[in-house]
């Protein structure tokens, strides 16, 4: 199959609508990316004032979602695309209901980093964690890019990360139980921040079914439930069938 | 181009099929399988062949002057261009219906009558009330037409008078039925009721159908082609055709970047 593109319709209008959803869905990731950032830094700082902001924030990602969702509606009904328009379509309405939960996972960070700001907190658990955002934060600015680039290869680096990403979750629960059973005073703190650190790992997950709809879209495969192995496979056996045709 | 071997039985089998008009190629060698009870649709912008294609199938190009064709069009196994073939009885196998509903300026009963008398296929007068009637219900024009059958059939509106030239293609029992742009003369309503007889007949017979409306094609067939300059540059599945294309110039063709 070939390089999907976007432009080189003859309706320029057509070209025109297509690049304003992808801008949107770009725009939209780089907002959750900094929701993603602001949250993790008032969780591992303490700054109450910051997690607030995250919260009050996720009101713009929401709406974000409708309106990308709106501008998908309209194209269908009116261009009823086909192939890798068609594609590009359902991966972006596939794509901002991900996005969405990743502000919601964000705004709950910014929620618990709120309830935690007078807390005395552990430096080497949240050195963790602070490691553990900034690799979610990662995974999504790259499922974003391939998105940008139409880069099924960059996709499956996503799957790839969220693996190592898992392992670092189990790593801070461990870590978290440890302390709690030293001092069972931190139960109720440590509870908060597990329920902080779980929505990172979820975070992860999402970023990786970003990766899965941009292999979709560029690829026309459906790579979700099948393994990272297979991914693999699949992808270069596509990608692979492309450049011989190119 | 890569084979798509089609999934069901083969009704009509093409090999290096090539179409000269005078000094020009229409047609480069395409070969495509046919499959039974299904429908099949041929798309490509204008001047690809795919009309000229239909043609071959019931050999109407014959009567275009200064036509050159050659390679086989099997029917059932048995090349159409083979020097013995009646093609008045192929036809009747084979039939077809146009871009512009075009009934025969004679009552909507003696359009559907007017073949088989020819024929001589039915000789009572009660049978072929039968036929009439069996063939303008499986035409889904029975219960609009059952009170009028001796009114004249240019009378009816356009989309009733292409399901008549429907019904009299069917009343002589073919097995396949080509439509070339059936519905390209219809509203929206017709063009729906159409497409919803395609889709019925499609239990009884094997439908060819070449159509500049791709949305159409999307809904109706189970097979599509892809035309272009004479040869055949994508032929698959019409699920995989609308979502996922093996090649680049289909894709192009289908998502408005032609040209």
């Amino acid at each position: 199959m070939e390089k999907v593109g976007l432009e080189r319709h003859t309706s320029k209008q057509f070209d025109a609508d297509l690049e304003d959803v992808r801008e949107l869905v770009l725009a939209m990731g780089g907002l959750v990316e900094q929701q993603i950032a602001d949250a993790v830094r008032s969780l591992i700082t303490g700054e109450g004032g910051l997690g607030e902001e995250v919260v009050r924030g996720d009101r713009e990602v929401n709406r974000m979602e409708l309106e990308i969702d709106e501008q998908c509606t309209r194209i269908l009904a009116r261009r009823a695309p086909q192939a890798g328009d068609l594609r590009l379509i359902i991966a972006v309405a596939k794509t901002i209901t991900d996005l969405e939960r990743i502000g919601d996972e964000a705004e709950k960070i910014g929620r618990m980093a709120t309830q935690l700001a007078s807390y005395d907190r552990p430096k080497s658990a949240f050195r963790q964690i602070e490691m553990l955002g900034r690799h979610v934060r990662e995974m999504l600015r790259d499922a974003l890019d391939a998105f940008a680039r139409l880069d099924s290869e960059a996709a499956v680096r996503v799957s790839q990360a969220d693996a190592e990403v898992d392992r670092e979750y189990e790593g801070v629960v461990r870590q978290c139980i440890t302390y709690m059973m030293e001092d069972p005073r931190t139960i109720r703190h440590m509870l908060d921040v597990l329920w902080a650190v779980k929505a990172l790992e979820r975070i992860g997950d999402h970023a990786t079914n970003i990766g899965e709809y941009v292999v979709y879209f560029v690829e026309g495969k459906d790579v979700r439930h099948i393994g990272l192995e297979a991914m693999e496979k699949e992808v270069a056996n596509s990608s692979r069938r492309r450049k011989q045709s190119e | 181009m890569e084979r798509t071997w089609v999934k069901h039985s083969t009704k009509m089998s093409v090999r290096d099929l090539s179409v000269w008009y005078g000094e020009k190629q229409a047609l480069h060698g395409v070969s495509m399988d046919v499959a039974e009870n299904e429908v099949t649709a041929l798309i490509g912008p204008s001047g690809c062949g795919k009309s000229t294609f239909l043609r071959c199938l019931n050999r109407m190009n014959d009567l275009v002057q200064g036509v050159r064709i050659e390679g086989e069009v099997d029917f059932d196994g048995e090349n159409v261009y083979a020097p013995h073939v009646d093609v008045v009885e192929l036809r009747s196998h084979i039939g077809m219906v146009f871009q512009k509903p075009n009934p025969f300026p004679k009552s909507i009963y003696d359009n559907i009558a007017y073949a088989p008398k020819i024929l001589g296929k039915v000789r009572r007068r009660t049978e072929m009330d039968d036929l009439v009637e069996g063939s303008l219900k499986r035409a889904g024009l029975w219960e609009e037409v059952k009170d009028r059958l001796q009114m004249p059939g240019l009378a009816l509106s356009g989309g009733q008078q292409q399901r008549l030239c429907i019904a009299r293609a069917i009343a002589v029992s073919p097995s396949v039925l080509l439509m070339d742009e059936p519905c390209s003369a219809l509203d929206p309503v017709a063009t729906a009721t159409v497409e919803q007889l395609i889709d019925e007949l499609k239990e009884n017979y094997t439908i060819v159908i070449v159509t500049h409306n791709l949305q159409q094609a999307a809904r109706v067939a189970g097979y599509t082609a892809f035309f272009h300059l004479g040869n055949i540059v994508e032929f698959s599945d019409t699920d995989s055709m609308f979502t996922h294309p093996r090649e680049k110039r289909t894709e192009d063709y289908i998502t408005g970047r032609y040209g």
